[in-house]
């Protein structure tokens, strides 16, 4: 029998067994790589920056509506469109109209003050029936549209999306896989061999750095393509960041990862971790929207350092120094979570 | 194979108990596994087969007890232990995803000696499926599987528990030959099993045990013989003379174990 020194280290075979296993399954690489694109696509196109979009305005049928539609109609950026007076409310519930004109002296609108673009539609149709009332106009204002590359929303909806896809990724893919590893005892197997037991969730980490290239690379180039979203920074601040983030992911995930018997249970606590950064680390909207007290909370979250470090480099061009807080913060992330698995981890 | 005192046993273990909660899994068992000997652990299901196996294979802790595995402690030098164990598991379901030499080369990059993937693969007759994904493996193909990660290290002691059970007798006869080939270049195996005519081919010595503790301990043919000679067999019977089965119902009764 030939004698040989061990022929490639534990860590790479792992990290290859990972990436296999992967890249064999259609559907993971589904959600992971088309499905953000396809995310990313369909918000893109609903938030494109648009020409003028009109508002619409429904007047109620009875004496003095044809003088109010004719009024609006002619105003430029109304469409008019008449309601029946038991459908108005109904209407302006589904969105069909923004707001409701009841003729009379003088007219009544009725809208959804909860709604920005109601509140604005009662502006518009304000403005246009004073104006055909006789109402002067004091001045004309000059206007400057803000459709400028980086200052658009989809410039700021980008690195959220990414943010919030390399958090879900990472999780799901390195949950799923040790949670089902542990199902089918493969870790009960591998506990049994002189593997370090560290070079096992270090491999899942790695593993998921080789997706993050096809992933962010996909995501980005996408995105400057289709909607010309800038990467102002430099690329290497840039892949430090997606490197750094992913990692506190892994982290996080193998966290989660770290006990669970079963999938369904996996699944609970990574909800149940995810959801709350998806809503308050700045992905759809800003963060700052939510009470002062909570912002500190807020920013400590890995989310919200991704998110706000990414924006940093794309839009604003920022340095690796300048995002260095935000570094720190998920460094310290990936750090702990790994610690904390490795000390937890359940191998059988 | 280490060249050793051939008089250290491969296995000792001294008053093993371990409970899970009210149940008793092992109840004070002393085991000595000799070495270049292939020992059998039989007993009805929930015996404590499983349970002991894993305490010898330090993934269980026991409760109380001594285990020697070569020379060796667990809890002092696992990792120099483990590169000298094989194990097979009951329940281990390897990687569908993966090719069986990816498998092969997976667990031969955590020993430091041992075979090529290839010569493994030779080994467990498997080189003809060494591109196959192991989801796509018949039962007896994925059992020769466990054993070549078992062997890819070409182990010292090997620990297999129920290495044959859902096997059909074509890879049964395979898996045992593949044993003896193992044991002939020097191994000691430790395999628990629920079939006698397994037990009767492959073991030296077999302990029965039932309700974790050690009931009976021999070889095959002794523990025959003193059955014959407590209850011969019965003349009309069609069998000329009493199996390890026989010995196996006369020491743990007759009645069903489920759980």
């Amino acid at each position: 029998m030939t004698r040989r020194e061990r022929p490639t280290h534990p860590l790479i075979e792992l990290t290859l067994a990972r990436v296999l296993e992967f890249v064999r399954e259609p559907e993971a690489v589904f959600w992971v790589v088309v499905f953000p694109l396809a995310l990313a696509l369909a918000l893109g196109i609903a938030f494109r920056t648009k020409a003028d979009e009109p508002v619409y305005a429904g007047v109620i049928d009875g004496a003095g509506a044809s003088e109010i539609r004719t009024a609006l109609t002619s105003a430029p950026g109304i469409t008019v469109r008449v309601v029946a007076r038991d459908r108005a409310d109904a209407a302006l519930r589904d969105g069909a109209v923004q707001v409701v004109v009841l003729p009379g002296s003088p007219p009544t609108y009725r809208y959804d003050a909860t709604r920005p673009e109601s509140r604005l539609a009662r502006l518009a149709v304000d403005a246009a029936l004073q104006r055909a009332a006789g109402r002067a106009d004091v001045f004309t204002a000059g206007q400057q549209r803000l459709d400028v590359i980086g200052a658009r929303y989809i410039d700021w909806l980008i690195p959220g999306l990414l943010g919030m896809n390399i958090m879900g990724t990472g999780m799901w893919s390195i949950g799923f896989s040790v949670v089902y590893a542990r199902a089918r005892k493969v870790l009960k197997r591998l506990a049994a061999t002189p593997m370090a037991r560290r070079d096992y969730l270090l491999a899942q980490m790695l593993a998921r750095l080789v997706f993050l290239a096809v992933e962010a690379g996909g995501l980005l180039g996408f995105a400057a393509l289709v909607f010309s979203v800038p990467v102002r920074g430099s690329l290497i601040t840039l892949t430090v960041l997606l490197l750094v983030g992913a990692s506190a992911f892994s982290g996080l995930g193998l966290l989660v990862a770290s006990r669970p018997r079963t999938t369904e249970v996996a699944s609970g606590w990574m909800n149940f971790v995810m959801l709350p950064m998806w809503v308050v680390s700045g992905v759809f909207f800003s963060s700052a929207l939510f009470p002062e007290a909570t912002q500190p909370l807020i920013h400590a979250l890995p989310l919200t350092a991704l998110n706000d470090a990414l924006r940093a480099v794309m839009l604003d061009g920022a340095s690796a120094a300048a995002i260095g807080h935000e570094l720190a913060i998920l460094g310290g992330w990936g750090v702990v979570s790994f610690g904390v698995a490795l000390k937890v981890f359940r191998w059988r | 194979m280490t060249d050793r005192a051939p008089l250290q046993p491969a296995v000792l273990c001294r008053g093993l108990h371990k409970r899970y909660g009210d149940v008793v899994a092992v109840a004070g068992l002393d085991l000595e596994v000799r070495a270049g000997e292939c020992f059998g652990l039989l007993g009805p299901n929930g015996a404590g087969k499983t349970t002991t196996i894993e305490i010898l294979e330090g993934l269980l802790e026991p409760d109380a007890g001594d285990v020697e595995v070569l020379g060796m402690r667990w809890g002092a030098d696992d990792r120099a232990l483990r590169q000298r164990l094989g194990i097979q598991l009951q329940e281990t379901q390897l990687q569908e995803k993966l090719r069986v030499e990816e498998i092969v080369r997976l667990f031969r990059s955590f020993y430091e000696r041992g075979p090529s993937v290839s010569e493994v693969l030779e080994m467990v007759e498997l080189e003809p499926k060494r591109r196959s994904y192991v989801g796509k493996l018949s039962g007896g193909q994925k059992q020769r599987l466990a054993v070549a990660c078992a062997l890819v290290n070409e182990p010292d002691l090997l620990f297999l528990d129920e290495p044959t059970t859902g096997l059909d007798p074509q890879s049964r006869r395979h898996l045992w030959s593949l044993l003896e080939a193992y044991r002939r270049r020097g191994g000691t195996i430790l395999l628990t099993t629920h079939y006698m005519d397994e037990a009767e081919t492959l073991c030296n010595r077999v302990a029965i045990v039932d309700h974790g503790r050690l009931i009976a301990l021999g070889s095959p043919r002794e523990l025959i013989a003193s059955l014959e000679r407590e209850a011969p067999p019965r003349p009309q019977s069609a069998v000329p003379s009493a199996t390890l089965e026989d010995v196996f119902v006369a020491h743990t009764g007759r009645h069903l174990r489920d759980d």
